[in-house]
């Protein structure tokens, strides 16, 4: 399944999806496992490396969520790709700079169509997000 | 029209998908000559990378053009991402054009002195550069979260770049400048080219109100302010909530409370409290024509279950820390007036964050030798979340901050008021 969705930030990644119903705050995320380790988080105890993150937006601070994607970045724990529903300039700026592809406005909620596991390609350069179910 | 036209909101992580939303293209962001020039390299590299930031959020935002703004606020956390923009900046010759404050970062000389810092994870050096580049470029080295009440103050109406937890929405909801939230990065890229995209909360349609907070519990004092703000951050994750039900204005210290706290457990850059924020003197002004999206009611309940999450510890602690956001004046008075002829027992210690400026009125007042009278630290152009705590990681921790003890550098913590603060550290029986 191909779905037409909107560039936030260029760029190509695919992976495997990891679904969060919860914001993300990448600077609560340990940066040497890539392990979410913000207390009662909807990914609480689960790792972002290498995945297609799924999730509402960002949240929290607006200094450390690009200090949480470099540090990712830097021990080669970063997601490949992020697909939000609700962007915020402080994700969006963040991305741009780690140059990690961010795409929103999916013609069909990311929500319903895509599922943990399921192989996701995230090409915001031509706005589009391919689907594979697990 | 660009941005955040429609917002979304949600509660209880319930998103409504909003599939009418258009997918837009890209390529509707249109630039003068000049910010062309700038974009190619004419002003150097440092100026281009700026602009390219820039170009990218007014792409993603689907702006249509640069707007100017007149001041800036780069919430700089002297860590790894930080260091990494402002130094291409740096290096590539980049200069503030318009005033651009920075955040705290840490007194490296004081803690030196105080406490025995292991640079373990080469932390102060990354510090210790990051601050030095943002001097190369020209920034006004403020060092405090709260600029916004002396070293850089927007006036009504005016078009800024402030990034910071507490910044954004007091200066968009409390002073009626124009912000959108910022992070270091954008906030810095827009002090060095003077403008920023036009997009969010730069359009005034984009202001109105998305969700109603009826406000039934009893604001009594700061700490409830920072409790309502956990709360209002958790439920509206995003939006913009116009609170009604508070009879009294907050004072400043309330408002910077709420400011912050709506930051740490959501994303809120802006917010109306009808008759006593600028924009709209009733609820009907502060929607606008919008429906609330929601209807939140907040009342002790909600506040007490918030203050009761917060608490990782009971019973004794070793250590308190203060000023998470930076204490201003009033409450370094207040402070002063609880420890006056108090001492802080011997096995703890006590550290109260502000600003140099705040400081030195402080100083003049005669309330910072009474502070430090009873034992407690006063630290300027530090923030919580630093390297220089360290040593305190283990230790039992009281905060008036759940920012504070969210970001904490500390073990098991209480948050209550500064008062049960106070209480917890001094010897007893005085």
């Amino acid at each position: 399944m191909t779905l037409k969705c909107h560039k936030l930030a260029k760029g190509y990644g695919e992976g495997e999806a990891l679904v969060s119903k919860d914001p993300i705050c990448f600077y609560l995320v340990e940066p040497k496992t890539g392990i979410v380790r913000e207390n009662g988080h909807h990914l609480e105890g689960k790792s972002v490396a290498g995945k297609v993150l799924v999730f509402p937006s960002g949240k929290a601070s607006s200094a450390v969520q690009m200090d949480g994607l470099v540090k990712l970045l830097l021990n080669k724990n970063a997601p490949t790709a992020m697909i939000v529903t609700l962007v915020e300039p402080v994700l969006l700026g963040s991305a741009v700079l780690t140059e990690i592809p961010l795409v929103d406005k999916l013609e069909k909620d990311p929500f319903e169509t895509i599922s943990t596991g399921d192989l996701v390609k995230v090409d915001a350069n031509t706005g589009t997000v391919t689907v594979t179910k697990a | 029209m660009p941005g955040l036209k429609v917002p979304l909101c949600c509660t209880d992580g319930n998103y409504n998908y909003l599939s009418h939303c258009s997918i837009r293209n890209v390529d509707s962001l249109q630039l003068t000559n000049e910010e062309e020039r700038v974009l190619k390299g004419e002003y150097g590299q440092g100026a281009q990378k700026a602009m390219e930031l820039l170009v990218a959020i007014g792409e993603g935002f689907d702006a249509e053009k640069m707007i100017p703004v007149t001041r800036a606020h780069a919430a700089c956390s002297g860590q790894e991402g930080d260091l990494y923009f402002v130094e291409i900046l740096a290096k590539g010759g980049a200069l503030c054009k318009i005033p651009t404050t920075t955040n705290p970062i840490a007194d490296f000389e004081y803690f030196q002195q105080v406490l025995n810092i292991a640079d373990e994870h080469n932390e102060a050096s990354v510090a210790w550069k990051t601050k030095n580049y943002y001097k190369q470029i020209g920034a006004i080295m403020s060092q405090t979260c709260i600029p916004y009440l002396a070293e850089n103050i927007p006036k009504y109406g005016e078009h800024v770049a402030f990034s910071e937890s507490s910044a954004t929405p007091y200066v968009n909801s409390v002073i009626g400048a124009l912000t959108n939230r910022e992070s270091i990065q954008t906030a810095l890229a827009a002090g060095v080219i003077g403008e920023t995209p036009e997009y969010g909360l730069h359009l005034k349609e984009n202001r109105k109100g998305t969700v109603l907070v009826k406000v039934e519990a009893d604001l009594r004092d700061g700490y409830a302010y920072s409790l309502l703000g956990q709360y209002i951050g958790k439920k509206v994750v995003s939006g913009i909530p116009v609170l009604v039900g508070i009879r009294k204005r907050p004072t400043i210290d309330q408002y910077i409370n709420l400011c912050a706290m709506m930051n740490v457990t959501g994303a809120i850059p802006m917010f109306h409290i009808p008759g006593f924020t600028v924009e709209a003197k009733t609820e009907e002004e502060s929607f606008a024509g919008n429906i609330p999206k929601d209807i939140i009611t907040v009342t002790d309940d909600e506040l007490r279950q918030t203050h009761e999450e917060l608490q990782t510890a009971t019973g004794a602690i070793d250590v308190v820390i203060l000023g998470c956001p930076h204490y201003n004046l009033d409450q370094l008075a207040e402070l002063t007036k609880l420890l006056r002829g108090k001492n802080i027992r011997r096995d703890a210690s006590f550290w109260v964050n502000t600003s140099a400026t705040t400081k030195r009125l402080a100083e003049r007042a005669g309330y910072i030798e009474l502070i430090e009278e009873s034992g407690a630290h006063i630290v300027t152009d530090t923030c919580i979340d630093m390297f220089c705590w360290n040593n305190l990681r283990e230790k039992t921790g009281m905060t008036d901050s759940p920012k504070c003890a969210y970001y904490r550098r500390f073990g098991p913590v209480r948050v209550g008021t500064l008062q049960e603060c106070v209480a917890a550290s001094v010897e007893r029986g005085e």
